[in-house]
């Protein structure tokens, strides 16, 4: 028997129900953001490699061509393969020294004991508190004439006043220094993703390995490391791509110097694009940015792809 | 008029086919009642006569008028959860009344109808508590009263009761029957639990990979199973099948006894050893093997109270056991049923 | 004593010095910086002093000079002006697209998810150059205008991929009755989503804010003029005369504006870690 209203769907019914569609709903929801980052990172991006591969200053705005020629310019100047070399020991000194210091941060800090807290709240600082603050701390901490560190290494008889270290004045010791504050800025961050993958091992898979006769070595390092190490890719994620990128530290403390000894490329990106105007020449350093970045991050997605439990 | 029909509904997800052509009809007040396993596509069907999924060809009607295009609100039904989907920063009070509100109902009638349903399901007295507050058959009766407050063409479950434990669940399946007894809404209620089903449903859907295999009242669904599907997922423990002459026979254990407890009626006799037996209290269940059938299949008996104390069932001894012939069923290569002899 | 009791002390001691070698690495730039910000400039300008503690007594006047002389309360203003702009037109925008991406179905969201947060990587130090440009372009030079229109690059992906994480931890099932009640899926959004995620969402807001007081790259890039500058900029390069530092103003402003970061991230430290880690913690 049919049924009395069996009929055509009247057209006014899909109309009228079209944003309780999840597709059409879905898509306008997320529309504003993603239209966000096309406009502002991606056109921008593109107008980078656009640059580099022009002969725009901000005197000459000119959109000409000009293939790799700035690219050729840029690394046959020592002073980049200088910058270049620099970067690559300022970000893989401090991811190293800040990934140690933080996985024994991460150790001593697993326990409970009394002030742990406090204890916590205080390690933190360096990363939680913004990055030029910090920076202009430590650039007090290194003054030439009035360095607390200096005044500690003559009081204990270290040095004398006369040989006292011009931290930010020597080159190989204004590379440590910049290497130093890096350092202690990245590694309370390390610490807390050390925490946060460390309490996340199941402890039945710890008490298995204990009752198997696992001691806390083994266990460390066969165990628990494996299983944190998806998490402290991510970390390392971060901390390679904000280090290598960086201009804050070296802007503040050397302004790239002594004679370039501290330049890395953010820096000098921003120097010879900003404050020297030659656009085309800046945009071709930073893009060398590029190649190591997309490395880093499709190497660890990648693993930790990979590694998924 | 059926308060829900669908017409030959298929639901596919990519390649994969969940629902393979459903036309059931659902009449006025009846509860009825969708039986299948996990996977079978029980739920996603549920979820399409909602409306919280959309099929990929076929037709549903609600209440007489297409609602293929419609979204949940417009359709006239009301659907409980399986863990009730409370709105949890809500009173029950505003929990019941949400519903009326969304229609813009106005606000004095929402009172009249908050009562009336909080009343009817005895929850008047908790309506400023959260959902947080209340127990488990409390928050059941929250969503009954809410899914009831706007008097809907069909109301939906989706496995109520499988968050419960096996206590609570007999005394939750009491009220939810009851209630739609009372009220008369027309029900789908979806489960895995034959059991629930079989003592609920005023008719069953059994379903298996996405098409029905039999609509029935719990008896003919029991004693008229139309497959064998139908015949061993329903029963416990389920139909024994055995392979014979082309085709298969069935039987179920409580009619698999002792061949000299058959006195009144033509029977099949068979010989059957026994391996174990697990002693229950109300019955005894006895697993064995028949002679001259696959050695390696077993095959159980459910023994009334009268023989449960009998110590004369012992592992490794072949005894006469029987069938009457009323009782058993056959099945052809297909699995369908075919005549009883 | 015991064998173990002596193993057990020194034990104790070496962790206890190891946490206090931590302790002071970590921390003595502050305990430098607070007591830099109150000791008078005799004290600190001086090779002779002991420079651990004062050694003439405290003074304010660091602070009532940057406070009257500077222009640290605009700085101040301006962050504050950056901060609730910045997000409020981060929340708008990433909650329904974090929403959306929560509960599209199938690797579409979570793909688009990644993708979005993977833009966060991007580095300033790369767009600074065009950015500079499309600024001057919008005549939003030297204005702390040009920081609102650019901050939200960095906010509203990283914002995203939280939110996405706090809407997925959300039971569908509750805005599905909501949908069956009678709500569009704009009216479960608002209705349900959003009241349920307020923790989450308060998370958000806090880190949100602190992203723009922590930003340096593009402060420098865009604003020159001294009363554009905000706080951290202003802090960290307008305290200078000539060639001259003013430590203590320095140290007194950067005092001041690190305080309300730290406090934030200690509270929500946990949260955040969750936020980002969501995926590679099962």
């Amino acid at each position: 028997m049919v049924a009395i209203a069996d009929s055509v769907p009247k057209p006014t019914a899909r109309f009228r129900f079209i944003l309780d569609r999840r597709d059409v709903f879905g898509s306008i929801m997320v529309a504003p953001a993603i239209l966000y980052v096309l406009l502002l990172v991606g056109v921008p991006f593109l107008m980078a490699v656009y640059y580099s591969l022009s002969a725009y200053t901000i005197y000459d705005p000119s959109w000409r061509f000009v293939g790799i020629s700035n690219f050729v310019d840029v690394v046959e100047n020592p002073v980049f393969r200088q910058t270049l070399y620099n970067t690559f020991i300022f970000t893989f000194g401090s991811q190293f020294l800040g990934l140690i210091l933080g996985k024994f941060g991460a150790l001593l800090l697993l326990r409970p004991f009394r002030g742990r807290k406090i204890v916590r709240a205080l390690v933190i600082l360096p990363w939680a508190v913004p990055i030029a603050l910090a920076t202009v701390a430590w650039e007090w901490m290194f003054d030439s004439l009035y360095s607390v560190i200096n005044w500690a290494l003559i009081a204990l008889g270290i040095v004398t006043r006369s040989a006292a270290p011009n931290w930010l004045g020597t080159p190989h010791l204004a590379m440590l220094s910049v290497i130093v504050v890096n350092a202690w800025r990245f590694f309370p961050f390390a610490i807390v993703i050390f925490l946060a993958g460390i309490t996340a091992v199941p402890q039945d898979v710890l008490d298995a390995a204990t009752v198997d006769g696992a001691g806390f070595w083994r266990r460390n390092y066969q165990i628990i490391m494996p299983m944190i190490l998806p998490i402290v890719a991510i970390g390392l994620v971060f901390g390679i791509v904000f280090t290598f990128t960086d201009l804050s530290i070296v802007f503040l403390m050397t302004m790239g110097g002594p004679v370039g000894a501290t330049s890395v490329l953010g820096f000098a990106g921003f120097q010879t694009g900003i404050n020297s105007g030659d656009v085309a020449h800046g945009a071709a350093i930073s893009l060398f940015m590029l190649p190591v970045l997309l490395v880093v991050v499709v190497a660890m997605l990648r693993f930790i792809r990979r590694r998924e439990i | 008029m059926a308060a829900v029909s669908t017409r030959n509904i298929v639901k596919k997800f990519g390649e994969v086919s969940a629902i393979n052509g459903i036309s059931l009809e659902v009449p006025n007040s009846e509860f009825m009642v969708l039986l299948g396993p996990s996977g079978c596509g029980k739920t996603t069907f549920l979820r399409i006569i909602c409306g919280l999924e959309q099929q990929t060809s076929g037709d549903l009607l609600i209440g007489g008028d297409i609602v293929n295009e419609i979204p949940p609100r417009a359709r006239g039904v009301a659907m409980m959860f399986q863990s009730y989907g409370l709105y949890p920063h809500f009173s029950v009070r505003h929990n019941i009344a949400f519903p009326l509100r969304t229609q813009r109902v106005p606000s004095a009638e929402i009172n009249k109808k908050v009562a009336w349903a909080s009343q009817l399901l005895g929850i008047d007295h908790m309506l400023d508590r959260r959902p947080r507050q209340l127990s488990g058959g409390e928050r059941q009766r929250v969503a009954l009263a809410r899914a009831l407050v706007r008097e809907p063409t069909a109301l939906l479950l989706d496995e109520p009761l499988s968050n419960l434990d096996a206590k609570l669940r007999s005394s939750a399946r009491q009220e939810i029957k009851q209630f739609q007894q009372r009220v008369g809404v027309t029900t789908s209620y979806v489960t895995h639990d034959q059991v629930e089903a079989m003592g609920m449903g005023d008719r069953i859907a059994v379903i298996d990979r996405g098409q029905v295999r039999q609509v029935g009242t719990p008896s003919q669904i029991y004693d008229d199973p139309a497959d064998r599907f139908v015949a061993t997922f329903v029963g416990a423990p389920p139909m024994n099948i055995v392979a014979r002459s082309g085709g298969y026979l069935g039987f179920r254990p409580e009619n698999f006894l002792p061949k000299d407890m058959i006195k009144d009626a033509a029977f099949t006799e068979f010989k059957f050893r026994v391996d174990r037996s697990e002693y229950l209290g109300s019955e005894r269940i006895v697993y064995g093997v028949l002679e001259g059938f696959d050695s390696k299949q077993v095959i159980t008996a459910k023994l009334p109270p009268a023989h449960v104390a009998d110590e004369w069932i012992r592992p490794g001894e072949w005894h006469p056991f029987a069938v009457r012939d009323s009782a058993l069923r056959r099945f052809d290569n297909d699995g369908k049923r075919t005549s009883r002899h | 004593m015991s064998r173990a009791t002596v193993t057990k002390a020194m034990q104790e001691t070496s962790f206890y010095g190891a946490v206090a070698f931590f302790l002071v690495l970590a921390a003595f730039p502050f305990y430098w910086m607070v007591i830099t910000s109150f000791k008078t400039n005799g004290d600190l300008y001086s090779v002779t002093h002991v420079p651990f503690w004062f050694n003439d007594p405290p003074t304010l006047e660091h602070f009532r000079y940057l406070f009257d002389k500077t222009l640290f309360t605009t700085w101040l203003l301006n962050s504050l002006i950056i901060g609730l702009c910045v997000t409020a037109i981060t929340l708008v925008t990433a909650l329904p697209g974090a929403y959306s991406l929560a509960r599209m179905a199938g690797r579409n969201g979570e793909a688009l998810g990644i993708g979005i947060f993977l833009t966060y990587l991007v580095p300033p130090t790369l767009l600074f150059l065009p950015l500079s440009r499309v600024i001057a372009g919008l005549g939003l030079q030297n204005s702390i205008w040009s920081l609102v229109v650019v901050y939200p690059t960095f906010t509203i992906p990283f914002c995203t991929w939280l939110l996405m994480g706090f809407f997925k931890a959300l039971p569908v099932e509750i805005e599905e009755a909501a949908i069956v009640d009678g709500c569009s899926l704009f009216g479960a959004f608002i209705k349900m989503a959003i009241p349920l995620s307020l923790p989450g969402i308060l998370n958000v807001v806090i880190f949100t804010f602190t992203l723009t007081l922590q930003e340096f790259v593009y402060a420098l890039t865009f604003i020159s003029a001294s009363d554009q500058k905000p706080i951290t900029l202003g802090v960290a390069t307008d305290l200078i005369r000539g060639d001259i530092f003013y430590w203590g103003e320095i140290m007194a402003g950067a005092l001041i504006a690190s305080i309300p970061v730290a406090v934030a991230y200690n509270l929500f430290l946990d949260r955040f870690i969750s936020g980002i880690t969501g995926g590679a913690v099962k």
